[in-house]
């Protein structure tokens, strides 16, 4: 399982980083939204992955890791993916303006003429 | 600390201050622009006076008693979220809300008609800047930053149009990034040391296995990587002076503080977790603070001769100011640092005047080089056609709005400007040339007389000290020719005084820097020893109570 998650990651991240480094807007939008959800997956696999654990301490055996799967990096990744989502918003407002102020999706508002 | 009842809980009010005026404010929207100027104006000047009086209480304390720990959850310490207020933050908290009024008043002049949303965001500008000052853990941090990030946001774009749509574009783009690389340092830090309190991750680093000393490096080089993009320093800073320059003076003004955010973050979880007592992680990192601090000194430098607009010209010299603290806190001598203190709080207040005075030399020279644009994409895009329609008639209709103008608005401008060049080149009297002097004599101190290891990069940053200031003095002597003595024919320039009042103020800070010197010196002296000596934040933090529930409290109300 480690390592599907860890090449789910890497394959987000690299997708993430090209799409960030093209010259189109949307493209760039696309790229960070890839390298969110990278973001979020590899929070979240900070805490100990397990199948069928629940995030809660159960009566009679002890709270450690073999017993219960950790709920703080899930609660951090609830709090990423809220503020990630909205900054996301956000820059699509701001590409959609910079659309509309300059008549090109390029990130510099206009290609660069020789 | 504790005069009177409930002055505990004073120290989270410079959060929630911000944060009801906003959501006030918010609410307020367009009924009412003078309800919402006087709202505002009170709550930042409750600001000012809260910061002051948290200053001042942390100033009389000593020792243990010098830190105020609060819990807002009443939680005990590693597992809930803490406010820890000790010199450094209170210090950061004034600078914060000196600023703040200062943009606030100017932008009543004129900028705060260009948008409704101006004054709602500059108070969750001022909260999200406190709260980064305040808290205690690494995700609590993340969280104020995106606060102020996304607020920065919304203030870049404040007056619309495409030079500011696209610079704020580049600008969120390369934050959002460093937010992800922050997020990810995070994780790893959790990972390794399973808790976010910072004291309590500095506590834990010494125990780290050597087999996980790599992720942990890996981690606070992300970490840094996130901040020192804030910070400014290069090669993390090529975004800073095409995106300030593009903001709105009181806006840009705001901004003068944002980059000191980043240096606070690694002034405050450098020293907190790597100091020299910490085994194999001891001042890991130093050398990168040391030469890309350096670096960026040149960089600011180089960059301030070659810059042509003001606005740009204030973008480096912010660039060479966070560099030169960058630099100094990384040898690691408190003594340095104290001077670095000094010098930040100096830099921060002219860097603000700077953005003000730039857009009130400027706007003198473009009503007689050009006549205000009108719009210059015609009305293709509605959402900003209100907003720039009513900011063009403001210029046109400038006379009509002014209560007063300085008749010698020409002479007290350039005043003004000689007054930022001194302070920001450093040179006698003002508060620039106290900062850089105590470094100075702090680095000849500590590197020279006694020859310690490492002193060549130490001469190296006492080298690039002198010299910036007079790359600063030759760009800032080039720029005041160019702008005020070049003037044959000009019209004098229709200023309002309610513009002239917040930089008169700011700069008066750096006066009284200046003439308090000796007071000032010793408070972040005070600050810079505790930075350096964090066993005293570890312990007074995680040897924190939470407060027991009162003893009238039912045996029902607590599961």
């Amino acid at each position: 399982m480690e390592v599907v998650i860890a090449i789910a990651i890497g394959v987000l991240v690299a997708a993430g980083v090209w799409l960030v480094l093209r010259p189109r807007t949307y493209q760039v939008l696309v790229g960070l939204s890839l390298l969110s959800y990278a973001t979020n997956l590899f929070i979240f696999s900070v805490g100990s992955l397990s199948i069928d654990k629940e995030p809660i301490a159960q009566a009679g055996l002890p709270a450690n890791l073999e017993n219960y799967t950790d709920p703080m990096p899930q609660s951090l990744v609830l709090t990423a993916i809220v503020i990630g989502f909205a900054t996301t918003a956000l820059f699509l407002v701001v590409l959609l303006a910079l659309r509309g102020l300059t008549d090109s999706d390029h990130v510099d508002g206009g290609e660069e003429r020789p | 600390m504790t005069d009177w009842p409930g002055s505990a809980h004073l120290i989270a009010a410079p959060v929630l201050l911000p944060l009801l005026t906003a959501a006030l404010l918010i609410g307020l929207a367009d009924r009412s622009r003078r309800t919402s100027v006087v709202l505002n104006l009170l709550s930042t000047l409750g600001s000012v006076v809260l910061a002051v009086a948290l200053l001042r209480g942390v100033d009389a304390g000593d020792g243990p008693g010098a830190l105020g720990v609060y819990m807002p959850g009443n939680w005990p310490v590693p597992f809930g979220i803490v406010l820890v207020l000790d010199r450094l933050s209170a210090m950061m908290l004034v600078l914060a809300a000196c600023t703040a009024l200062a943009a606030l008043l100017f932008s009543l002049a004129r900028w705060h008609r260009a948008s409704v949303h101006w004054h709602p965001l500059l108070q969750l500008q001022l909260m999200g800047l406190n709260g980064a000052f305040l808290t205690a853990d690494l995700f609590n941090l993340f969280v104020f930053f995106e606060v102020l990030l996304a607020a920065s946001y919304g203030l870049l774009l404040h007056g619309g149009g495409a030079p500011r749509v696209r610079a704020g574009l580049h600008y969120i783009a390369v934050n959002l990034l460093a937010s992800l690389l922050f997020l990810i340092g995070v994780a790893l830090l959790y990972g390794i040391t399973g808790t976010l309190n910072m004291a309590d991750i500095a506590q834990k680093l010494p125990h780290v296995p050597a087999g996980d000393r790599g992720l942990l490096h890996a981690a606070a080089a992300l970490l840094a990587c996130a901040f020192l993009a804030k910070a400014a320093i290069w090669p993390l800073n090529f975004w800073l002076p095409s995106a300030y320059a593009a903001a709105s003076a009181p806006a840009a003004a705001m901004f003068a503080i944002l980059t000191k955010v980043g240096v606070y973050a690694v002034l405050r979880l450098w020293t907190l977790c790597f100091p020299p007592t910490a085994g194999a992680s001891a001042l890991f990192g130093g050398p990168v603070l040391m030469w890309g601090g350096m670096i960026t000194v040149a960089f600011g430098a180089i960059g301030m001769l070659a810059s042509q607009k003001l606005g740009r010209l204030a973008g480096f010299s912010i660039i060479t100011s966070s560099g030169t603290v960058v630099a100094a806190i990384s040898l690691d001598e408190p003594v340095v640092t104290g001077g670095a203190l000094f010098y930040l709080a100096s830099s921060t207040l002219v860097a603000a005047a700077l953005f003000l005075l730039v857009e009130l030399v400027e706007r003198a020279r473009r009503l007689e080089v050009e006549p205000p644009l009108a719009d210059e994409f015609g009305p293709r895009m509605p959402m900003f056609h209100e907003m720039r329609r009513q900011d063009v008639n403001l210029d046109d209709q400038q006379v009509a709005l002014i209560g007063r103008t300085i008749p010698a608005g020409l002479a007290v401008l350039g005043i003004a400007f000689l007054v930022c060049m001194l302070v920001i080149a450093g040179l006698p009297p003002l508060s620039g040339f106290v900062g850089k002097l105590a470094m100075l004599t702090a680095l000849l101190e500590t590197r020279f007389v006694q020859a310690a290891p490492g002193s060549g990069a130490a001469w190296l940053l006492f080298a690039l000290l002198v010299a910036s200031g007079l790359f600063a003095a030759i760009a800032f002597t080039r720029a005041f020719m160019a702008h005020f003595w070049a003037t044959q024919g000009r019209t004098v320039p229709v200023l309002q005084l309610g513009e002239l009042v917040p930089i008169v103020l700011l700069l008066a800070g750096c006066v009284g820097l200046a003439v308090r010197g000796d007071a000032v010196l010793r408070y972040t002296r005070a600050a810079a020893a505790e930075l350096h000596a964090p066993t005293l934040y570890v312990s007074t933090v995680m040897r924190a109570q939470p407060v027991p529930p009162p003893a009238g409290a039912g045996a029902g109300a607590v599961p």
